[in-house]
């Protein structure tokens, strides 16, 4: 499924509506779990006036599905926590804005990671979503309902959120593609927030034009996001089938230990069948690399300790039967309403940033983050991508890791240096590991989205994943 | 008994922005329902980010330079984490490393000369939401939370431990306010627009914090409590110890709120929603914007109208005072104005409860004018400010209408009725010749009866002498007698 497909089918005389209706038709019979909060009025009232009036914008008569920390107005937006339930915004987000205003409909919210924490979707408080490559598996996290939703056929566009890897992780676990943008490109405005200084909202797609058109219509200015920034050209429009002028570096520290053989194995593949089709590579150095998952998590989960303290249930959200006084009722609701690993790294960032340990720790953090962003500048003079393996290994199964954190944490040794770096990077398919598909990550110079986008697409088009 | 010494942390609300500090929401909410003046960015709404006001960051420039502080090239907000029902986002967006200026100065004219308050540093932030209680707080089944005044954006202005005493104290927060009054910046008028933690200590001995003080006198109050409540700590022997302090404004007393163990971190770490902002660049043009400031036109009025110090003072405690005595003394004479101005409006208005805007100019210079003339007496003139004041009209109408009783008497008839008066009370006039005081405003009362305070005083206390002097010649045993 994907939207030139759609647009013939609907050109063929198949009506929007009833395209929405057998949209709903498959999530309600799926096995994936990708939607949690379904908008089949609203979506199907859209469908019917696109219908009546004509597809008019550049997603005219599109369905979406949109990750459940996006704020959506008049449907219920929940981070998948139990904290938030019942919690529906007054307000769409920037990207529900420009969505809507360029015609695509909203079919429902995707599960996630609680608050995004996590590499799986296993800690969703509506349960797990599944690998449509393999049920038995994750689809990566923490957008793994997204990602599944467009790999399962459900939808043809979503959007995630990516704050160490959560667009690229669940795009490479389910063979899509999805891409982190430069940070500033994408206006944050009702994302809610878990890590405020790395996270942008980013495009799923099953090909790399719809996510370079789904980036038309999210990306640029808005004055709500004073972190948002003016974008530079048109991505769909950049896309040309010509890699002649692209210099590869292929950081050495991406493949280092804990690799899995085989994804090491595509990922170079990709490399050489880049080099067949014109492009240059050179092995290069991102030599701070290794204390990126230390700089990540110390600065992610302070950040999110302080993110996380307004969801006390007392203006939306989680309420328990008989108030008590406010510190017994708030510590009630906050000890029901969070999640194990939501609450460990609140513990954890608030540790990090109390008095005596911000120097050591979250100061500290920033300063490395400094050096990895300089890192990143420097090997992008002389290339203008770099390509690595986006996961070191392909989907592992429901349950395998969940027990294990800090496992869990090292799955993101190479998609969290692109946060902390600010730099775009994309995830595309790259052949497979038995029957579970394996990512290639492509990251590129600040705002240089196009040339990473073009990259993946000459690499998809000519055989590539 | 030992030295006092006392530090403060000043909230001003920059009410006179049209929004507030990190939204486009209206800062005239105070006569509005709760939360009507509310979005998802004051509210707190998950997803909502904060974008800067960037005309508060202009009026806390403004701020800065009046009160003679160093502004840094650039500034930047912190995140200040504590949890408060009032508080929408579990944190407070402020400043703290980077504030927008610091190491300034206000200078206070004490009896004992020039005293100067060293700024430690001005920072901007937000003020949280507004918690109302039914009855007391203490006896309120419930908080309401009204989120109007969320995110409105307040002026810290923190003091070295420079202050004395109470009324220093009291002092440096007049003049502060002066200042922001003149700077247009700030309308002391409205609820909840300021409010003081007061640090305060005995030589020697550890501080008391007294948290949110929400008047200028309870300041004072609070503070003249807490040195009767440590020096007698002291005197029993009673070690005081780092705390924080609630202030009771019905009672009057301070109560421990937390002592130093209890004391919260707030785990300040840099706004990741937000960007430094760059000022330096615009210092010199709103320094050309600034206007004149108290103590700068408290020298002018002196030198330019060659009115008194005091005077002067008093003229400029207020800017609409200021430029009222201005107009008017374009017009007649300046000596004359700023009396009339200083000593008798102000204080009719005092009496009132209303400020210079309820009197016009114009009217000022007219009633001058005919005083002046000396067609009416001083008394006629007060009591045309009075009736304008208190039924309207204008000076000319009320004039017209009470001519018989504001009108100047001519001094024949003056004197023909101070004699009366004398003749008919004649002891009053004997206590009066022996130096009584009290005799003395009698007959001034009786004459003041009976003309309608037509007459001048002077005029009376002249011919009362006159009189006396005539009687003591006439009648020298009457003196040895007594």
């Amino acid at each position: 499924m994907n939207v030139d497909g759609i647009r013939e089918m609907l050109q063929n005389g198949k009506s929007v509506e009833e395209l929405v209706h057998s949209i709903f038709d498959k999530i309600e019979h799926s096995k994936l779990n990708a939607f949690v909060t379904l908008a089949k009025e609203s979506a199907l009232e859209e469908a019917r006036r696109v219908d009546k009036h004509g597809a008019k914008g550049m997603l005219g008569g599109i369905p979406i599905g949109i990750k459940d920390s996006i704020s959506t107005k008049g449907i219920q937006t929940t981070c998948c926590s139990k904290i938030l339930e019942g919690y529906v915004p007054p307000y769409d987000a920037h990207v529900i804005e420009r969505l809507k205003a360029e015609g695509a409909i909203i079919i429902g919210k995707t599960n996630m990671d609680e608050f995004a924490m996590g590499t799986s979707t296993e800690t969703s408080r509506f349960g797990p979503a599944r690998n449509p490559w393999d049920l038995s598996r994750v689809p990566g996290g923490s957008s793994g309902g997204s990602a599944a939703a467009v790999a399962g056929g459900e939808v043809p566009l979503a959007l995630g959120s990516d704050t160490g890897g959560s667009v690229r992780c669940p795009a490479s676990f389910c063979g899509v593609v999805g891409l982190k943008p430069t940070y500033g490109l994408v206006s944050r405005y009702g994302l809610i927030a878990y890590a405020n200084s790395l996270e942008q909202i980013g495009p799923f797609a099953g090909n790399v034009k719809d996510v370079a058109l789904l980036l038309d219509v999210i990306s640029g200015y808005d004055s709500r996001d004073s972190t948002s920034m003016t974008k530079k050209c048109e991505y769909l429009k950049e896309l040309k089938d010509d890699v002649s002028d692209v210099k590869i570096g292929v950081p050495k520290e991406f493949f280092g230990e804990g690799i899995d053989e085989k994804v090491e194995k595509a990922v170079w593949g990709g490399i050489k069948a880049l080099e067949d089709m014109g492009a240059s590579y050179t092995e290069i150095s991102l030599p701070h690399t290794k204390y990126s998952l230390a700089v990540y998590y110390i600065i992610a989960m302070s950040e999110a300790s302080s993110n996380l303290a307004r969801f006390d249930g007392l203006r939306y959200g989680l309420r328990l039967g008989k108030d008590k006084d406010w510190h017994t009722t708030f510590s009630e609701i906050k000890a029901q309403g969070f999640g194990e690993e939501v609450k460990r790294r609140i513990l954890l960032g608030t540790y990090a940033l109390s008095a005596g340990y911000y120097g050591k720790y979250y100061l500290k953090a920033l300063k490395v983050r400094t050096l990895i962003k300089r890192d990143f500048e420097f090997a992008l003079k002389d290339t203008n991508v770099l390509i690595t393996p986006t996961m070191p290994f392909p989907a592992f199964k429901i349950g395998e890791k969940i027990g294990e954190p800090l496992a869990l944490y090292l799955a993101d040794v190479n998609t969290v240096p692109i946060n902390l770096a600010g730099v775009p990077s994309v995830s595309v398919p790259c052949g497979f590991a038995g029957k579970l598909p394996i990512g290639m990550q492509i990251i590129g110079r600040h705002f240089d989205e196009a040339t990473i986008l073009r990259t993946a697409y000459v690499f998809e088009r000519n055989g590539g994943g | 008994m030992k030295e006092v010494i006392i530090g403060l942390e000043v909230h001003v609300q920059l009410n006179k922005l049209r929004s507030k500090l990190f939204c486009s929401c209206s800062t005239q909410y105070h006569d509005s329902e709760p939360d009507t003046h509310t979005c998802p960015v004051c509210l707190g709404l998950p997803g909502a980010l904060p974008v800067t006001n960037g005309k508060a960051v202009d009026n806390a420039i403004k701020v800065a330079l009046a009160l003679n502080c160093n502004i840094e090239e650039w500034t930047m907000f912190y995140r200040k984490n504590y949890y408060y029902p009032d508080l929408v986002k579990g944190f407070q967006i402020s400043q703290y490393d980077y504030p927008i200026a610091t190491n300034g100065s206000i200078s206070l004219d004490m009896e004992g000369g020039e005293r100067i308050i060293r700024i430690k540093r001005v920072h901007m932030e937000e003020d949280p939401g507004k918690l109302v209680h039914v009855g007391t707080i203490d006896k309120s089944r419930y908080s309401l939370i009204d989120y109007n005044r969320s995110g409105m954006a307040l002026l810290e202005v923190v003091t070295e431990p420079d202050l004395r005493t109470p009324k220093e104290a009291r002092l440096f927060l007049n003049k502060l306010k002066n200042i922001l009054e003149y700077l247009d910046v700030f309308d002391s008028s409205l609820e909840g627009s300021l409010r003081v933690d007061a640090n305060i200590s005995l030589a020697g001995g550890a501080r008391a914090e007294i948290k949110n003080i929400s008047s200028y006198k309870g300041v004072e109050k609070a503070l003249l409590f807490e040195i009767v409540r440590q020096n007698n700590l002291v005197r029993r022997g009673v070690k005081v110890v780092q705390e924080t302090r609630h202030f009771d404004e019905v009672r009057g007393i301070t109560i421990s709120l937390r002592t130093k163990e209890g004391e919260e971190d707030y785990r300040y770490f840099p706004e990741p929603d937000l960007v430094p902002i760059t000022i330096a660049d615009r210092v010199d043009d709103i320094k050309k914007t600034l206007p004149e400031l108290p103590d700068a036109k408290r020298q002018r009025f002196v030198l330019q109208y060659g009115i008194s110090d005091n005077h002067a003072k008093v003229l400029i405690s207020e800017l609409g005072l200021a430029n009222f005595f201005e107009t008017v003394a374009t017009e007649v004479d300046a000596n004359l104005s700023a009396t009339w101005v200083a000593d008798i409006l102000k204080g009719e208005l005092n009496y009132r409860d209303l400020d210079i805007s309820a009197f016009s100019p114009n009217h000022m210079v007219q009633i001058l004018q005919v005083l002046k003339k000396d067609t009416i007496t001083e008394n006629g003139a007060v009591q045309v400010i009075r009736t304008i004041l208190d039924e309207g009209g204008t000076p000319s109408e009320i004039v017209k209408i009470k001519s018989k009783d504001l009108l100047k008497m001519d001094v024949d008839a003056s004197e023909n009725i101070t004699l009366r008066v004398i003749e008919e009370n004649p002891g009053a006039f004997q206590d009066f010749c022996k130096g009584k005081n009290e005799a003395m405003h009698f007959l001034m009362g009786q004459v003041m009866k009976e003309t309608h305070g037509t007459v001048n005083r002077s005029t009376v206390i002249e011919l009362l002498n006159k009189s006396k002097k005539e009687k003591l010649q006439n009648a020298p045993d009457n003196h040895r007698e007594a």
